[in-house]
């Protein structure tokens, strides 16, 4: 006997009873249907989460200079340049894991057009900073490592800027813009990064060669950084080996002995990013469990229905096994008409879920991003669970003696 | 499987059953001896709880004895597990059920594949088998009807071809006529009669005089044993009379 024939009576038998099948595959329907849509919801906000930590940049570091102390007034991290250009080269140098290096330096500025002025934020760094961002530009191209060895007055200017100065949609390649005066030339538009999760414009910025920065917007502190300054490295694993290298190379650079504080402070941005993950992860494990919960309470409404099943069709089975089927044939009957309810549940509940993440995204703009491995594991457990609850049932109507049967009334 | 021509096709030495009932055992079967051959008609009648339930479930491998030994067609039964009873019963035994023992809502073609199914035949030749089998008892015409829209009488000739599809070479009715009326029976009784005449052994149980009377031999049992096994004389009258009767089957 074929498992095709298997699974056609089986399907035979549910559709006898339709409404019943589809009350019993009603608590693996809900459960599996639960599963999805909160995974999808859950891995929606997990992908927005992780889209943030990535327009800051991945795996990043970022150095402060250490924090000064006058007349018993601490100033806080920054306010203490201790951080010299050369450091930042040795650490480019040195570092082996440490794959950009860039120095953002920083001041609120009015921007002047052709016609338009605009108050933007103004940034002195190097090209690493696009790597670490992986920032390229729409239009244009971004200013390259021989643009601050000879401080050239070029920039890069955001989204935001470029509308404000030339009017949406306009071309600003080219263009003059005067930051304090000084003229810079608009050599590329960088691509839109939309906001953070503070209501920050990322866009609204203009990017120009630290060099140039320092010599004509803002006169700097010579040979210390007067900003903080982005490591990435090169990989998120990388991130705590790479900061324990840059901390020991500094102290070393700086003569601090041992028991000395760091006169500086390394921020590790992937331990957040790891945090946040670990958080998602107890949400997953919640959400499992639930769906545990709500999967064990459907295969119990399918033990009890195939057990009613099997009394119910004695009769039948009676007359099966005389002519001529083998207790395993009657015991995989029941078992297929288990699992089949189960994972058809599985199917519909998948169904289910997928569309009222649909409906959530749509009506509450929510991300929800549906899963195709957790929809299998889901089908998986279904199917688990229709054999486990169905094997009793199936193992009694098995077990049942043919004359008893045939003479049940 | 040896088939020599010689060898009964059904033969029990010394078969006894009991069940325990309260711990005492309550034999409803006691050292009966009986043989069958080839081609033979036999009506089993006796009174409730005179034992020939008993020993049409022994016959039809449903059961197992308490002592004794049973050879269907040369081959020894009880030497087989339960599997091997589900084959013996799938290939050497037709059932006909004084219930009605179709599947409800499904089709009579469909009923009649049932024991071709647990053979492992193949859809097609499954169906065309069927098809043959209905044609036999005269069902040709209501291949796709469901029992619920067949008459008793039509019902019990669709679990007649159940039984025969195979081709058994034994056909087991328990009371085939218990829930037909008299001229239904009569109708069902002449099948079975030409089935015998085809050469398929028949072994039925009845109360009933009348319809033991369409067999070529008569066991009647009392008490777990068999208290006479004879020829059944009066066999040609009656079938004379029935096939007088009858309507033809269509």
């Amino acid at each position: 006997m074929s498992f095709n024939q298997t699974l056609l009576i089986a399907i035979r038998a549910l559709l006898l009873n339709k409404l019943r099948s589809f009350l019993t595959g009603l608590g693996i329907i809900i459960g599996v249907a639960a599963v999805v849509a909160m995974v999808a919801v859950g891995e929606g906000a997990k992908d927005q989460m992780k889209s943030v930590f990535s327009s800051l940049g991945t795996n990043l570091l970022i150095l402060l200079p250490g924090a000064s102390s006058a007349g018993g007034m601490r100033g806080g991290f920054g306010t203490q340049p201790t951080i010299t250009w050369s450091d930042l080269d040795a650490i480019r140098q040195q570092v082996p894991t440490a794959r950009y290096v860039a120095a953002v330096l920083r001041t609120g500025a009015q921007v002047v057009g052709d016609q338009e002025n605009w108050g933007t934020t103004v940034y002195g760094t190097s090209p690493d900073y696009f790597g670490i961002r992986d920032w390229k530009t729409t239009l244009g191209a971004l200013f390259v490592d021989s643009d601050v060895r000879s401080g050239t007055k070029v920039a890069d200017i955001g989204q935001t800027v470029s509308d404000q100065l030339f009017g949406p949609g306009a071309n600003p390649i080219g263009k003059t813009i005067r930051i304090r005066n000084i003229p810079f030339t608009v050599i590329g538009l960088l691509a839109p990064k939309g906001q953070s999760p503070m209501g920050q414009d990322y866009d609204d910025c203009v990017y120009v060669p630290q060099t140039s920065f320092a010599e004509k917007i803002q006169g700097g502190l010579r040979q210390f950084v007067s900003g903080i300054t982005e490591v990435s490295a090169d990989s998120s694993q990388d991130t705590a080996k790479c900061e324990g290298q840059i901390e020991a190379l500094l102290r070393e650079r700086h003569h601090l002995r041992s028991g000395q504080a760091d006169d500086f402070s390394i921020r590790n941005l992937t331990e957040m990013e790891n945090a946040s993950q670990q958080g998602m992860q107890t949400l997953s494990l919640l959400l499992s469990s639930i769906a545990a919960v709500s999967l064990l309470v459907g295969g119990i409404g399918i033990m009890n229905i195939m057990l009613v099943s099997v009394t119910e069709r004695t009769r039948e089975i009676g007359l099966r096994m005389a002519i001529g089927a083998k207790p395993l044939h009657i015991m995989a009957q029941f078992l297929v008409e288990a699992v089949t309810l189960s994972v058809i549940g599985g199917l519909i509940g998948i169904g289910l879920g997928s569309t009222i993440a649909w409906r959530l995204a749509a009506t509450f703009g929510w991300h929800v991003s549906l899963r195709p491995d957790v929809m299998a594991v889901a089908m998986v457990f279904a199917a688990i669970v229709g054999v486990a609850f169905g094997l009793y049932p199936a193992r009694k109507a098995s077990r049942l003696n043919p004359i008893e049967a045939l003479r049940y009334e | 499987m040896p088939e020599s021509a010689g060898v009964p096709l059904i033969e029990m030495r010394g078969i006894s059953k009991a069940y325990q009932t309260g711990g005492v055992p309550l034999w409803a079967l006691r050292q009966v001896d009986f043989e069958v051959p080839r081609g033979d008609f036999v009506a089993i009648m006796g009174a409730s709880g005179s034992g020939k339930s008993t020993l049409m479930n022994l016959l039809g491998c449903l059961d197992r004895p308490t002592s004794g030994r049973y050879r269907l067609a040369g081959r020894d039964v009880y030497r087989t597990d339960s599997n091997g009873l589900a084959t013996i019963r799938n290939r050497y035994i037709g059932f006909v059920f004084h219930t009605l023992n179709l599947l409800a809502r499904t089709s009579a073609v469909e009923n009649v594949e049932l024991p071709l199914v647990y053979a492992g035949v193949r859809a097609r030749t499954r169906h065309q088998l069927a098809v043959e089998a209905l044609q036999r008892v005269g069902l040709g015409a209501r291949l796709q009807h469901h029992p619920s829209q067949l008459s008793g009488g039509q019902q019990q000739r669709v679990a007649i071809a159940r039984a025969l599809v195979m081709r058994p070479p034994l056909l087991l009715a328990d009371e085939p006529t218990g829930n037909l009326d008299s001229r239904t029976s009569l109708e069902v009784m002449a099948l079975f009669q030409e089935l015998g005449r085809q050469g398929v052994t028949v072994v039925l149980v009845t109360h009933e005089p009348d319809i033991a009377a369409f067999a070529r031999r008569i066991v009647v049992m009392r008490d777990g044993a068999i208290r006479s096994d004879l020829p059944n004389v009066s066999k040609d009258a009656a079938a004379m009379q029935a096939e007088g009767q009858l309507v033809e089957p269509r």
